[in-house]
């Protein structure tokens, strides 16, 4: 489980420049650190970002080690139509969290 | 030269004064009184103030949910907690305090086992687990904005002594006490840093070195670490002690948690 | 093609351990070398091997960070972000980090606005780049520093 939060308006006029803001609990792990024990600890990143609106995929991030723990992503999309937005993260080992949205375009 | 001496005559006094009157006088507050959030890049206090970005925002919100999850008892905090019955509102801002049913001084993550054990029939949870850290940092959040204060007297008389001990007195192999960084030197330079006055308001604190939400006690064990000291365990009387010297050294700070730290 | 470039990051890394014991002086300015050609390759890995144009992409980071763990970082493309003429791909090099590839953002027309905020890690102080491909194919250059600083007490 891992908590999201999502800031994005909940209504838009049609053709306006919206923004995005997502955080999510993951610690990004680097493979690089190691533990209390002097072990290492074992990478564990989220690779992927994807986020749909209106059937399409509107904006994408493949995620390297190099992005902070508890990733945030600022970004902005065009309001077309009335629909959910979804934000989808996939785990290296293919593990996958989303939310969704609801935006309504008057 | 002359700091030093008058650390010597301070720990001489506090050494050799036994009688609990001396003991229990007033901390000596660092003046102007200057929360951690002071002494950060303006970035990081940017990060702290950002009500979405904060990161320490992510356990909250999952404090939050715990905080109405009924137990398995059938209980929830929030059935007995509201906002007009045992009401949490500016709770955290006078803990450590004694538990008056075991006469123990007890902290908030204390307060919150206590809670599961007499009254949802829980066990306890793990110090510095994830759990424990969320209901601490949403509790001492319901706080934020209140200025700290706590009572020293009666059975916490003995901690609060104990815990000023703890702070003057020198330890590990750098030889140094709290004191020295954070009452003598604390506005100077220590390699990039800028020594803060060691209040610990913005806790639980989401620090950059731990890249997650930790407990005050998380972080003194770091302290002791940084000066080469056997850390102490979470939740141990000696921490225990200290977080409420450091409560009553902060009075009149406000609770800032989620802070941010470096 | 990303493992590559990956792999033999790794390896530098494990030749820089093995030779920092007796060779620390020498192995400095080696190492900044090496990261250099790092970035390059990794852009070249990300987007193919095309002229890299110096503009049009901005990188907004503070002048200091206290700890490299967690950096707030903006890049932005000017474009016009219209069905044909719009930013596709954005990335963000490091050529400190032991893998100089941070992330790389696609984008599209449908994003409006061709701007993206984030936090990464900095191992150490660094002038992080930015290259933006737009719709023409053509590839757009920035870059910003950052002086990272030591923290008083590393534990560990």
């Amino acid at each position: 489980m891992a908590t999201i939060r999502i800031a994005a308006p909940d209504t838009a006029s049609a053709g306006e420049v919206i923004e995005l803001k997502v955080l999510i609990q993951h610690p990004m792990e680097t493979g690089y650190r190691s533990g209390p024990d002097g072990k290492r600890i074992e990478r564990d990143i989220i690779e992927t970002f994807e986020v749909t609106y209106d059937g399409e995929t509107v904006f994408e991030a493949d995620l390297q080690p190099g992005i902070a723990a508890n990733p945030i992503f600022t970004f902005y999309t065009r309001a077309t139509t009335s629909g959910p937005i979804v934000f989808k993260w996939t785990g290296q080992d293919g593990e996958s969290w989303s939310e969704t949205h609801d935006l309504t375009v008057e | 030269m002359k700091a030093g001496l008058a650390f010597l005559s301070a720990l001489c006094l506090s050494a050799c004064g036994d009688d609990a009157a001396s003991t229990q006088s007033p901390p000596a507050q660092p003046q102007p009184l200057l929360s951690g959030y002071e002494f950060l890049q303006p970035q990081t206090r940017a990060l702290q103030d950002d009500n979405f970005a904060n990161p320490g925002f992510l356990w909250i919100d999952r404090g939050e949910a715990l905080f109405s999850t009924a137990a398995a008892s059938g209980e929830a905090c929030s059935d007995c907690h509201t906002d007009t019955s045992l009401p949490l509102a500016g709770a955290a801002a006078h803990y450590p305090q004694i538990d008056a049913e075991s006469g123990d001084l007890v902290n908030l993550e204390a307060r919150i086992n206590l809670c599961r054990t007499r009254y949802q029939d829980e066990a306890p949870l793990e110090y510095e687990s994830d759990e424990l850290l969320s209901l601490t940092a949403y509790v001492a959040y319901l706080s934020r904005g209140t200025p700290v204060s706590v009572d020293i007297e009666g059975a916490a008389a003995d901690w609060y002594a104990r815990g000023r001990d703890y702070f003057e007195t020198r330890r590990g192999q750098f030889n140094l006490s709290c004191t020295q960084c954070h009452d003598d030197n604390w506005g100077k330079k220590l390699r990039g840093d800028t020594i803060s006055q060691g209040h610990g308001t913005g806790f639980p604190a989401y620090r950059l070195e731990w890249q997650s939400l930790g407990s005050l006690h998380r972080r003194l064990r770091d302290c002791d670490a940084g000066v080469r000291a056997e850390p102490r365990m979470f939740g141990s009387d000696d921490y225990l002690a200290v977080e409420l010297y450091l409560a009553k050294r902060a009075e009149g700070l406000e609770i800032e948690t989620p802070g941010v730290r470096r | 093609m990303k493992t590559l470039s990956r792999q033999k990051s790794f390896a530098r890394r494990s030749f820089l351990q093995l030779g920092a014991a007796g060779l620390v002086a020498t192995a400095l300015p080696l190492r900044a070398a090496a990261d250099a050609a790092d970035a390059d390759a990794a852009i070249r890995e990300i987007f193919g091997d095309k002229p890299l144009n110096e503009g049009r992409v901005s990188v907004k980071l503070p002048p200091i960070a206290e700890n490299g763990n967690s950096v707030a970082i903006t890049v932005a493309a000017e474009s016009l972000m219209s069905p044909d003429d719009y930013v596709r791909r954005i990335a963000i090099i490091s050529p400190r980090n032991p893998i100089a590839e941070v992330a790389v953002f696609k984008l599209g027309p449908r994003a409006g606005k061709a701007e993206i905020s984030t936090r990464i890690r900095m191992a150490g102080t660094q002038r992080i780049r930015a290259v933006a491909e737009l719709s023409d194919g053509t590839l757009w250059h920035g870059s910003a520093s950052t002086v990272v600083t030591l923290a008083a007490c590393l534990i560990g």
